[in-house]
Parts: C-alpha cells; structure tokens; sequence
C-alpha cells in the first residue's frame, strides 16, 4: 500500500543528516587538480567536501563510498589513493584513455515513514527501492515513500572532447551536453542541457557560484530556470572553477511555519564543478 | 568564368610546384617566411616557451604549421604541458597525436627564428582569407597569442607583422 505524496522543504531539510541529502546551505562539491588534460599518462587528483566556502574545505569531507570513474569508453575505472581527512576525501584516477571521463558519486535513496502499532516511524537510513520490501517490518501499513536522486560528478577530458559518457542512465537529474563541459571559455555562451529522469526537465532552478568566494564580498551567484526543452544558457563572466547546482523545485518555508509538514516529494540533486578558461 | 577558373588551375599550380614552372613565374609567391622573435627575459627560472602556429580560416578547422615543445622528454613527458599553449589546444592540439609528423619541433632559445611554410602546408591552397596565429606558453611564465592576418594569393615581399609585449617579441611574415 505504498502512497507516493509530496515530500516538502522542512520535511526534507529534518531527514538531510539521515538521508544524507545534501543539507541546505551546505555545498558539496569536488575540485579536480585539472579538467582539460594533454599528455601521454596523466591523472588527475580530486579533492571532495561539504561547505559553505566554494572551494575551500572547511566543514565536512565527502565521502567516498559510492565514488566512481568512468572511462571514455564506459567502463568503470579505479578510484586510487582515497583518503578522508577532517575536512576533505581526495583520490586519484589514473586516466589511461583519451577522451572526455566521468567521475560520480550518485546516491539514490528512498526517504519516508510507514506505521506499526499506532507510531509513525521513518524509513531506515540506506532505504532504496530495491531493499524496500526487507527493510519494511512485518506489519507495517501507510507506507509513503519519496525517491530522492543526488548525482555530484565531474568531467576530465584528456586531448579532445567526446561525449560517449553523456548517455542517461533515465535516474535523478543528468547533464547532456549542448555546449560540453570540458569547452569552457569566459565571455562565452555556453548551453547544458538537464533531464529528469531522461525527460527534459523544464523549469529546473539552477544555481551557478563562481569559485573563490571567500575573497569577496558578493557571492555572484547565477540563478537560472531550465526552459520548456530543459535548457539553460549562461554566459561566464571570468575564468575559474563554478559550482553548479540543479535541484528539483522546492517549497519555500519560513522558519518556525506552523501547521502540518508539506506532504513527500520526489527529490533530486545534481551538482558539478565545471572549469572556465581564459581566452 | 571559364577564363578565372582557368587562372585559379594555373595560379594553384605555381604555388604547389614551384621547382617545376618556369623561372618567369617565379613573382607568384610559394612560401611563407615567418620570423619570431622569443624575448630574452630576466627571470630567476626560465624555460624557454612552448609555441604553437596555425592558420585559420572562417568556416575551416584550424591547421596547426609547427609546435615547438619538450618532444624529446622520456616517455613522451613534454606532451603534458601543452594544453598551457590554450587556445591552440582548443583548436587543433587536441584532436592530433604526438609527436605529430612535420609539425613537431624543438623549443627555441631566445633570439630570432626563422621558418618557413609552403603554401600546401598553410592548408592555403583556396584563394582567401587567412590568419596565422603564433601562441607562447613558458613554464612559470606567461602566456601569449599573435594574429597576423594574411591572403592568398599573396603578394612577394613583406606581408605583416605583429609584436608581443611578454612572451613573443616582434613576429613578420614575408612570401617569396
């Protein structure tokens, strides 16, 4: 008797830590040591964290758990030298391929709360769709659950682009490349396209920040809808690493709101870190 | 248009051909003689620079003439840097395989250097527009890019210049 309702802001931000969505105000992100690679035998090292500061690692590593790579030509790759620290993971991937690779941490967690004995209990932390049956204990009625999709990934590419690596898997929020994101250059336009679930998804709020925000005062933040085909066109102000975030539409709620908690939403996160040269 | 189409036969003939036509067409320009020179800087650690030529032409992809890198590094080493040389790498370095053949070259010491490029290997064998670009990119140093527009066919003698302020001195181009 599963009952998929809407799964709102505050609901959400009190289950973050548990579901481990991506809190609000905190920003996950990777940094690579480079984006655009040449060279016969080249790696690229990766630091990962949680925090307020883009790029600085100051508040949470990232973990690495579900950290992968992909090569240009899909296969999975080794994630090597992985560390945690107190405020960052950072790994190597040894880039044996030329091409444009993916490196992902991807997250797909079924969040909600079901019955039993007359308490309304939440879903087990490291609930999905598929362990759902196991997880759900004998007995349990009104059972709600909400999908939440959180891709973070980055792109590497060594000599020139390709875009072997941008087939959607049809999960979560994807990035298909009009302009590729390894083509990046300040004072140009560049346009991504974002699919939902492999749909286009239009009217997406997407967020890009340049880097180095703790030397300014103004945070310089781009906020951008995604068009009826899903699109979204920017122009780079200045060269530098951007952290770009794509979410599915949250409700706004004052803190302290009362009344009931806004019913279960299907979620979705994606966050890459996207590098722009100079010309 | 039967009378043009045959100067274009006979104009592209001279261009590729040269040694073989006759000494009374020699005035038709083959060769391209390019002149750069690399500044002598007064740095605590100099490397000389990384250099990348090309050619554009609106609506072609750029041609890249000669680089000039770190090619004899073991392992094919030198090859790591030259996405420094950026805006080369963008347009053409990417998409070639090194070392590439008849494009590679040594880096070069400060002074002035002379090379020269025949018209096949400008990729100008169409009448029109073209630029030659010079990029310098130095190993703790800067980076630097020149445009030197030009036409074909060309006139012999000089044929434009283009001076750099950091990584690249004066740059000329004459045809002969």
């Amino acid at each position: 008797m599963m009952n998929k309702r809407l799964w709102g802001f505050a609901a959400g931000a009190a289950l973050a830590a548990l579901a481990a969505v991506p809190a609000s105000a905190h920003r996950q992100w990777m940094m690579p040591s480079s984006t655009v690679v040449s060279g016969d035998d080249v790696w690229v090292t990766v630091d990962a964290a949680v925090s307020n500061d883009l790029f600085y690692f100051e508040h949470q590593p990232m973990r690495l758990d579900a950290m992968k790579a992909w090569a240009p030509d899909g296969t999975e790759a080794a994630i090597e030298n992985k560390s945690t620290g107190r405020y960052r993971s950072t790994f190597d991937v040894h880039l044996t391929q030329k091409g444009t690779w993916r490196i992902a941490s991807v997250a797909d967690i079924l969040m909600g709360s079901y019955d039993l004995n007359g308490k309304t209990e939440r879903l087990p932390r490291g609930t999905t769709t598929a362990n759902l049956a196991e997880r759900l204990p004998a007995g349990a009625t009104k059972v709600k659950t909400a999908e939440a999709n959180n891709r973070n990934e980055i792109f590497v590419s060594v000599g020139e682009p390709t875009t072997t690596l941008f087939k959607p898997t049809g999960k979560g929020i994807e990035l298909a490349p009009v302009t590729h994101p390894n083509d990046l250059f300040s004072g140009e336009a560049a346009t991504f396209q974002f699919l939902l679930d492999g749909k286009p998804a239009a009217g997406l709020p997407v967020t890009v920040i340049p880097g180095g925000i703790r030397y300014r005062d103004q945070l310089g933040q781009m906020d951008l809808k995604t068009d009826a085909e899903g699109k979204v066109e920017m122009t780079w102000p200045e060269p530098g690493m951007y952290w770009l975030n794509v979410t599915t539409p949250q409700v706004e709620r004052e803190e302290g709101e009362g009344g009931a908690p806004p019913p279960l939403a299907r979620r979705a996160s994606y966050v890459t870190t996207l590098e722009v040269l100079a010309p | 248009m039967q009378f043009s189409t045959r100067v274009l036969v006979l104009g592209s003939t001279v261009g590729l051909g040269a040694a073989l036509t006759a000494p009374a067409l020699a005035a038709d320009p083959g060769t391209m003689d390019v002149t750069i020179n690399i500044p002598r800087l007064k740095v605590a650690e100099y490397h000389k620079p990384y250099v990348s030529i090309w050619v554009e032409k609106a609506g072609a992809k750029a041609k890249t003439v000669a680089v000039w890198y770190d090619h004899d590094m073991k392992a094919n080493e030198g090859t790591k840097w030259l996405r420094d040389v950026r805006q080369w790498w963008r347009v053409s370095g990417r998409s070639l395989a090194f070392p590439a053949n008849g494009i590679t070259g040594a880096t070069r010491a400060p002074g002035a250097h002379k090379i020269s490029f025949s018209r096949a290997q400008l990729g100008a064998a169409a009448p029109g527009q073209y630029t030659l670009v010079i990029e310098a990119a130095r190993e703790v140093g800067g980076r630097e890019l020149l445009r030197i527009p030009f036409s074909w066919p060309a006139k012999a003698g000089a044929g434009g210049r283009a001076a750099g302020k950091t990584e690249l001195g004066a740059v000329a181009v004459s045809f002969r």
